[in-house]
């Protein structure tokens, strides 16, 4: 705590799009507040830190950081590292920080493909001697420097110890502003925070359970695309074709997406103890798609029901849209140096299969 | 000797960005170099997905103009899958994109380029932020501020699903259709915003206009190029954010080139250097030569000043009328009807307050039309996807995504021009003038210099950080003044 009694207040991003600075702008007045409560001394859009001040806080002198952003070079691994040790309560905020999110479909390709799409492919691109950004490069007056992309985007957990996570893509607001509460009753009148390693300003049921269509026991027995239907309202999306990853998906959002026609993409991460956001989707998927007699044997069920699964587009792509750095998919671990390694497929689980 | 300055962290777009300024042996600045030290790839990994997906994946490009990656995935959908959208379709995206235009614009001027002007460009750094715009106009106009902000986000949540990220673009369609009930709530709010709109312009005029030290500010060399400016114009060469050709004029105002957006190919081309992750686009009818103003070099702007020049007006008459007083202002000539183009870079923040006023005109205009509550808003596509691009002015500049597909739907080639890319060259070339202009023979470096440096960068509003869109916005900048051998003889940071 400072001087004046009031808890210290950090945020930082890595990678990331800048979507969850805005969702803590979208809790509006509550915002006033915040600047009230808190003794803001490292918020990169927000205070006139110090740079070098937080090289030089004590360890621990951030009541509490919140570290949005997935980790994709060098730079924002140092910067978890000290916020890390700088934070008595990190947390990963928003999916990045928490599975990679977005920027962890780059888990599906490799760093020199990005390069060579971006730098040498690229339709607009004017680049006759195919030069590629160095880690260090000779200019005349002297070098500069930029950091080291790495081959794999990993979670903040994949770097430094993390206290909670605030899923999300990005967390909403209502969300935000209650967890930001539990701290300040907690800071100020001693009460109780939550385990650590708990996932806050979130359910602990599923989407579905947030939404305003009812789900009956309807079957389906092919896929459409989003543009291949106009959903029916006030029915289930799934039970219409419509993916919608509603089944697998931690609630907490308000089931936003569904309402207005859009199946959800995941954005909340996975429920309850499930680390495989896609195998609890394939599962979920297995209770919908109407294949099957009760007779039928094991090798007949399974081709009807691949049949149904292959007018499915992207299945990969979809059931891990934020969850990449966390999938039992990832073709890569991280070692304690921050290079990835690779890592041997994992036997005899279904989500594998869906990587072709 | 070598001065660096690095501007850290700064991020979005492809990440943080970094200044390295060097010295020559007289101290004069000998070159500048804004360096953008990030790249996630999305026109990589992208390829294999669903194209559908692009409007909801792509907005994570930028989670400060998620709508404008939303708006431009949408439309490369509707040129892909080879279908017109319906006029109650483009009008309600177009209503939906005008509530982003004002939330946007009104984040940036309050935020960020205001408390420049508003405090100061030479107030102490703590109070060089929101909260110090706040002091200074009072506590009621901060909380229209975010009023306004809050409201424009419920319309951004109505009609696209969710407050950030917003989900309801489809090819030719639109996921969700505009209820009466909820027409005349957004009636209101429109309303509301063209009152705010002439609210912030008065305050413009009052604060900025109203003090010759910050016109001189605005009119001096230090923060002045010549370049090329880009913007998207209507049938009548008025200024569109949705759609329409895009129009390139040159530093005297000469029409250069009016192409459609599928046709970028033919006019843009990205240089590629080894010192920065983000490439350099250019106009290829005039070639790069380099970092250098000009007609004859291929830097160009796209910026909400560079908008208002490229086009004859505004098409609305509030927007139009601040337009006219602000060239007459600047002193620009009208010629064949059309005013000079002025480029003066802080006057970037005028143009911005220009178009708010033009998005509240817009968005009230489509608010009110008949089809705008047209429940068929959602279509079933059947046709064959190929190739497909689509353009938007996003607050930040022309906006272009580039699609390629299978038979099937399944992306295999993407390309993207994002908004502040385009003005990659003219911001570094910005921050190397005013670091010229202020930095002579070994003159100590103050927080003042610090100030302008990066209110050269502020003005485009660049998408490389979130720094120059939130609250209060006050960006770490810090200098670091080295030796020839590269030891540190200073450090200063203005916010010491």
């Amino acid at each position: 705590m400072s001087e004046n009694g009031k808890p210290k207040f950090g945020m930082y991003w890595a990678s990331s799009c800048g979507g969850c600075e805005i969702s803590v702008l979208n809790i509006g007045e509550h915002i006033l507040t915040v600047d009230e409560i808190f003794d803001v001394v490292f918020w990169p859009v927000a205070a006139d830190f110090k740079y070098k001040d937080v090289r030089g806080y004590p360890d621990g002198y951030i009541d509490l950081c919140l570290f949005n952003g997935a980790i994709r070079n060098s730079e924002n691994e140092e910067m978890a590292h000290l916020l890390r040790q700088k934070s008595k309560v990190l947390v990963a905020f928003g999916s990045c920080a928490y599975e990679g999110c977005i920027p962890a479909l780059a888990n599906f390709t490799s760093k020199e493909a990005i390069l060579q799409t971006v730098f040498l492919d690229s339709p607009s691109v004017d680049n006759p001697d195919r030069v590629l950004p160095q880690p260090v490069t000779a200019v005349p007056e002297g070098e500069i420097r930029i950091p080291e992309m790495y081959e794999t985007v990993k979670s903040l957990d994949q770097v430094v110890d993390v206290d909670y996570i605030i899923p999300g893509c990005p967390p909403e607001p209502h969300q935000i502003w209650a967890v930001l509460q539990v701290v300040v009753a907690a800071l100020t009148e001693g009460a109780e925070l939550p385990p650590k390693g708990s996932i806050v300003g979130a359910q602990e049921t599923a989407v579905c359970e947030e939404c305003i269509y009812p789900k009956s026991e309807k079957k389906i027995f092919r896929f459409y695309r989003p543009y291949e239907k106009v959903p029916e309202p006030g029915v289930c999306l799934l039970e219409q074709g419509i993916v919608c990853m509603g089944p697998a998906t931690r609630g907490g959002c308000g089931a936003l997406c569904p309402q207005v026609g859009m199946g959800c993409r995941g954005c909340y991460g996975p429920l309850g103890e499930v680390k495989d956001q896609g195998a609890r989707m394939l599962s979920a998927m297995a209770s919908v798609i109407g294949v099957g007699e009760p007779e039928m044997d094991e090798r007949m069920l399974e081709r009807e029901f691949e049949t149904v699964m292959d007018t499915l587009a992207d299945p990969a792509g979809t059931f891990y849209r934020f969850s990449m750095s966390h999938s039992l998919l990832r073709r890569a671990k991280v070692n304690g140096n921050g290079h990835a390694e690779p890592e041997p497929a994992e036997a005899g689980t279904t989500n594998v299969e869906m990587a072709n | 000797m070598t001065q660096q300055i690095t501007i850290d962290p700064v991020t979005r777009l492809e990440g943080h960005g970094k200044i390295d300024i060097f010295l020559d042996d007289e101290g004069n600045v000998d070159n500048a170099y804004f360096v953008i030290p990030e790249l996630r790839g999305f026109e990589q990994f992208c390829v294999g997905r669903p194209a559908e997906e692009m409007p909801r994946i792509t907005n994570r490009i930028c989670g400060v103009c998620p709508e404008a990656h939303h708006m431009a995935g949408t439309k490369a959908l509707d040129a892909l899958f080879h279908v017109e959208p319906s006029p109650a379709v483009k009008k309600l995206r177009e209503m939906f994109y005008m509530a982003f235009y004002v939330t946007d614009h009104t984040t940036h001027f309050y935020a960020l380029g205001g408390p420049d002007f508003v405090v100061g460009p030479d107030a102490p750094a703590a109070e060089r932020n929101i909260l110090g715009v706040i002091h200074k106009v009072g506590v009621d106009i901060g909380k229209q501020v975010i009023a306004c902000r809050q409201r424009n986000h419920h319309v951004i949540q109505m009609l696209g699903g969710r407050g950030v990220h917003p989900v309801a673009g489809l090819p030719g369609g639109w996921a969700k259709a505009l209820t009466e009930e909820e027409r005349v709530e957004v009636e209101k709010i429109a309303r509301e915003n063209v009152e705010f709109a002439k609210f912030s312009l008065k305050l413009f005029a009052d604060v900025v206009l109203g003090n010759q030290d910050y016109v001189d500010l605005v009119l001096s060399d230090a923060f002045t190029e010549p370049t090329y400016s880009m913007g998207m114009v209507d049938e009548n060469n008025m200024v569109n954010f949705y759609d329409g050709k895009i129009r390139v004029v040159a530093p005297d105002g000469e029409e250069l080139v009016k192409y459609e957006a599928k046709d970028y190919q033919k006019h843009i081309a990205e240089r590629v250097e080894p010192w920065t992750y983000l490439k350099f686009p250019y106009l290829k009818d005039v070639g790069w030569k380099g970092f250098v103003p000009g007609k004859d070099s291929g830097v160009y702007c796209a910026t909400p000043l560079s908008r208002l020049n490229a086009a004859d007006g505004m098409a609305t008459p509030l927007a139009q009328e601040a337009y006219e007083q602000m060239y007459e202002t600047l002193g620009s000539k009208r010629i064949n009807g059309r005013y000079q183009p002025v480029h003066y870079r802080l006057s970037i923040h005028w143009a911005r307050l220009i178009e708010l006023m033009f998005a509240a005109e817009r968005m009230l205009n489509l608010v009110t039309d008949p089809v705008i509550t047209d429940p068929n808003v959602r279509v079933v596509v059947n046709n064959i996807p190929d190739e497909g691009v689509g353009c938007v002015e996003a607050p930040r500049g022309t906006l272009t995504h580039h699609y390629w597909t299978d038979e099937n739907g399944i992306l295999t080639r993407v390309n993207l021009i994002v908004g502040t890319t385009n003005n990659y060259a003219p911001i570094a070339m910005s921050v190397k003038k005013a670091a010229k202009s202020l930095i002579k023979q070994g003159t100590v470096v103050t927080e003042g210099l610090l100030n302008r440096v990066e209110m050269a960068f502020r003005a485009y509003d660049p998408c490389f950080g979130c720094a120059t869109h939130s609250l209060p916005g006050q960006m770490p900048l810090e200098v670091v003044i080295r030796d020839s051998q590269g030891e540190e003889v200073q450090r200063l940071s203005q916010f010491t």
